[in-house]
């Protein structure tokens, strides 16, 4: 992998990803799944070149991304959209460092859970994105499955789960929080 | 999960991201944090009594835009903070030159006065309690900027929490400037700047813990 792409590489990656997320924040679902698409592969790269332990990239990965969809309001549209991707992926990286910097300093008290500790593959499937929904409550829960994950409307999710709709929404943008502080909490 | 369905499910039913509530939002926050330093001004140490001979003294204006200027700085200056990959630009050196200003007329002040009366330019007569209650005022306010930091995503917590503290503290200053008799640039250059220096380093302190996210 090239470490610096050349100029008119970044400059049309930026050029790019600044006309998607501006398609996305006006509420065009398509652009903002391409936009977190191709982000997420800048990130991945990103992450690659800085992380020893490749299996908490991924993780990482989807913790940046809940980051982004949760901050993505303080995106300006005046400023370029790769150095506010990159300086929220960093701060996560530099949460993630901190963190797993710690847990070395407390493995030896660990030691006894570790052994208990789930290997890989069962991680990765505690981390399934049905088992942690079921940590959500209800009225977080049914709005992010329905709005979310079957393609409801709000209003078709409100009548259905008799949630108004300011509270479907409100659940979302919650709910959506909670997951990433979980994904976090399961590193 | 696996990361493509963490982007369906955060792509889907993607709503419009309206900025300008999002900003009056936090305008409205940090407004309503000022109200309360400021009624606990009137209610705790009352408005000066010789508030309309003040209003016609230069040294009374040079105290407020000093606090003026330093609050804005301070803001502008933690809004740039708190959006990932801003660059913190010049606002900072607003409150550096309003600094330097101030101390440029203390000093004229100073050098001017005859040696007796240089202490009480310097001390006045509420040197002992100005910072505290310069600090106790910011209290709402460093509230209110951090209830409105947190909406936000600042990525240098520290530097984030210690220019909200500035802020909640200059503008502390500001409020109680409405009732402080002081009016000497060499005290508002001490004592104004030490009580803004209090929530300035408790947001130093605590923002990593206050803002993280």
């Amino acid at each position: 992998m090239a470490a610096n792409p050349p100029n008119d590489a970044l400059s049309s990656r930026e050029a790019r990803l600044a006309e998607l997320i501006r398609s996305a924040l006006t509420g065009d679902a398509a652009a903002y799944k391409t936009f977190l698409t191709e982000a997420s592969g800048h990130v991945r790269g990103y992450l690659k070149r800085r992380l020893q332990r490749t299996a908490d990239i991924e993780d990482l990965v989807q913790e940046v991304l809940l980051a982004v969809h949760n901050k993505r309001h303080t995106y300006d549209t005046a400023r370029p959209v790769t150095s506010w991707l990159f300086a929220i992926a960093q701060y996560k990286l530099i949460d993630h460092l901190r963190r797993t910097r710690h847990d070395a300093r407390t493995e030896a008290i660990d030691d006894d859970y570790a052994a208990n500790e789930p290997d890989g593959d069962a991680l990765a499937a505690d981390r399934d994105l049905e088992r942690l929904l079921e940590t959500l409550p209800e009225r977080q829960r049914l709005p992010i499955r329905h709005v979310k994950i079957e393609g409801l409307s709000v209003a078709e999710t409100s009548r259905l789960t008799g949630i108004s709709e300011s509270a479907v929404k409100v659940g979302i943008h919650r709910g959506l929080k909670a997951l990433a502080a979980r994904i976090r909490d399961l590193q | 999960m696996k990361t493509e369905q963490l982007i369906d499910l955060l792509s889907n039913g993607a709503e419009p991201i309206a900025a300008r509530a999002v900003a009056r939002r936090m305008v409205l926050t940090v407004l309503a944090g000022a109200v309360v330093a400021a009624l606990m001004m009137l209610k705790i140490y009352g408005l000066n009594p010789q508030l309309a001979d003040l209003l016609a003294a230069t040294d009374f204006w040079v105290k407020i835009a000093f606090t003026g200027v330093l609050s804005a700085a301070a803001l502008i200056t933690t809004l740039r903070l708190a959006r990932p990959g801003d660059l913190v630009g010049v606002a900072m050196w607003w409150g550096v030159a309003a600094f330097v200003a101030l101390w440029t007329i203390g000093a004229d002040a100073l050098i001017d006065a005859e040696s007796g009366s240089r202490a009480t330019l310097l001390m006045g007569r509420t040197w002992r309690t100005c910072p505290l209650n310069i600090a106790l005022l910011s209290a709402p306010i460093f509230v209110a900027i951090t209830l409105a930091l947190r909406g936000l995503a600042p990525t240098r917590l520290r530097a984030a929490g210690a220019a909200s503290g500035f802020f909640a503290g200059a503008l502390g200053a500001f409020v109680y400037g409405w009732h402080c008799p002081e009016l000497a640039a060499p005290f508002v250059g001490t004592w104004y700047v030490l009580g803004i220096a209090i929530p300035t380093a408790i947001g130093a302190l605590l923002g990593p813990r206050l803002l993280r996210w």
